[in-house]
């Protein structure tokens, strides 16, 4: 997963997922998203779901200024449509990207200082004690909490100051397997070269 | 009258180089205008019977979808582009809107000002998503063009354009180019809407459109319909939307119906006139208190 300065680290997934499962929760809602924007592209690019198309789509780009979020980006304004599925040619679209075709949408920008680093998306918000007024100023401070989290990790990224990221996932297995290898005896370094030599074999054939 | 619109003179001779304000200002006599005494300033008067002919609106967005029944005809529709060395400049563009924003803000001010003439400045575009270059450019244009109404439902972020769009507020100011922008409800610092020359916009939570309030805690100057606004949506539907953005056409329009019934109304007199007849500050004259 990446972002416009980089990868994504574990503890800034750890924040946007939390933000979007904290959002969810507190609207009662379908489902909530975090995009962050690609300032190469100017594309929205799906960094965290909760609820509703959970997982799947992390990692999805939309092109700039479409959809909601593309407007909310835009224009900088948080804002809320309802019945958005009444529409067949925006339910093709919803489904087609992200398998869930919504009620209502409801998104405020992720901004900080001087930039929109983002937008904080909420799918079908249940009951509204609240009010929709109401409801979409909360959004606002949601998502400003939000951009301030994600200025932070970003700025500790820059500076070099951000804690090393336990590693996972295949990466984390040949790092293992590298650093084993270093300090193993020569047979069993010798068994394990020749192995990883037909796996390498192996991958190029295909 | 002959006589040349105030706001469209060159204004007073004045040595090369050196402000305006370096002229005299003494010994001439002040040019003769028929100044309203804003006596008896009521909604009826403001706008009774008035549907915005004659006056000019340009909703600066991200283009407005010309075909929609909920827009009508268009007098224009252009937009900033970016040539090949980067540089802005403005041209025709067909009447097309792919983010629906600016659609959806054409519609509303329609809706209230039904015979006002509307251009599109498109400033949100694929290739310069969020420029506040563009949005200085497009926004100059409209300025220089003379609309008598500016709709302008976004903002920007970038300090770096504060001053430029604080110039060019205070000059549609002094044109007679009302700006009506939406305020931004978010904990961040952004423009134009926060500069004291426009007419700065938030929702309140009713649904009649020619509703609105004065707020006498600024910077947010006036409240008007912003909840479940059924909007114009690209395709040629409608959408029920919610947001500042949709507040500020409502009072674009409502500008755009004073303008029309009293086009010598400046920007402040205009201003004014907006309180008199706002429904909070009507309900305390009228001895009502809400």
């Amino acid at each position: 997963m990446t972002s416009a300065d980089g990868p994504v680290s574990l503890t800034e997934q750890q924040l946007l997922w939390s933000v979007t499962e904290a959002a969810r929760n507190l609207f009662g809602a379908a489902a909530a998203s975090v995009f962050l924007l690609d300032k190469e592209t100017g594309e929205l690019v799906f960094e965290a779901v909760s609820g509703e198309g959970d997982g799947h789509l992390v990692g999805t780009r939309f092109p700039p200024g479409t959809g909601i979020a593309g407007w909310v980006a835009s224009c900088g304004q948080p804002m809320l449509v309802d019945e958005v599925g009444d529409d067949a040619q925006f339910a093709r679209a919803a489904a087609e990207s992200t398998g869930y075709v919504p009620r209502s949408i409801m998104a405020a920008p992720l901004i900080r200082d001087s930039e929109c680093l983002g937008v904080l998306e909420i799918l079908d918000s249940g009951s509204r004690p609240r009010g929709d007024l109401q409801d979409v100023d909360l959004l606002g401070i949601l998502a400003a909490q939000a951009a301030i989290g994600v200025e932070l990790l970003t700025k500790l990224r820059r500076t070099g100051n951000a804690e090393p990221e336990p590693e996972s996932g295949l990466a984390a297995l040949m790092g293992r397997i590298s650093s084993r290898l270093a300090t193993a005896d020569k047979q069993t370094a010798d068994v394990v070269t020749r192995l990883l030599s037909n796996v390498d074999d192996l991958l190029a054939a295909r | 009258m002959t006589t040349a619109l105030p706001w469209r003179t060159d204004g007073k001779p004045h040595a090369p180089g050196l402000p305006a304000w370096s002229a005299p200002t003494a010994g001439e006599p002040l040019a003769l205008l028929p100044i309203d005494g804003l006596a008896g300033v009521t909604p009826e008067w403001a706008w009774g019977g008035a549907d915005g002919r004659g006056v000019r609106a340009c909703v600066v967005d991200s283009g407005v979808e010309g075909s929609h029944p909920l827009v009508g005809e268009l007098a224009r529709s252009v937009s900033v582009l970016s040539d090949a060395d980067g540089e802005l400049t403005v041209a025709d563009v067909p009447p097309e809107d792919k983010a629906g924003h600016g659609t959806a803000c054409a519609g509303v001010l329609r809706s209230i000002a039904p015979a006002v003439s509307l251009t599109s400045m498109r400033v949100l575009t694929d290739g310069i998503t969020g420029s506040g270059a563009a949005l200085l450019a497009g926004l100059a244009w409209a300025i220089d063009e003379g609309f008598d109404v500016i709709n302008l439902s976004l903002s920007t972020t970038r300090p770096e354009f504060g001053v430029a769009l604080h110039e060019l507020a205070d000059r549609a100011y002094f044109r007679r180019c009302l700006l009506v922008v939406s305020a931004h409800n978010m904990p961040v610092r952004s423009y134009p809407w926060i500069f004291s020359s426009v007419v700065s916009v938030a929702s309140h939570d009713e649904q009649d459109p020619m509703t609105y309030y004065y707020n006498p805690s600024p910077p947010a100057e006036f409240f008007a319909r912003g909840l479940k606004v059924d909007a114009a949506w690209p395709g040629g539907g409608r959408k029920r939307v919610t947001g500042n953005s949709f507040a500020s056409p409502h009072i674009s329009g409502i500008c755009a119906l004073i303008l029309s019934k009293h086009p010598w109304l400046t920007p402040f007199q205009l201003k004014s006139v907006l309180y008199l007849s706002a429904r909070n500050v009507v309900n305390v004259r009228e001895g009502e208190h809400d």
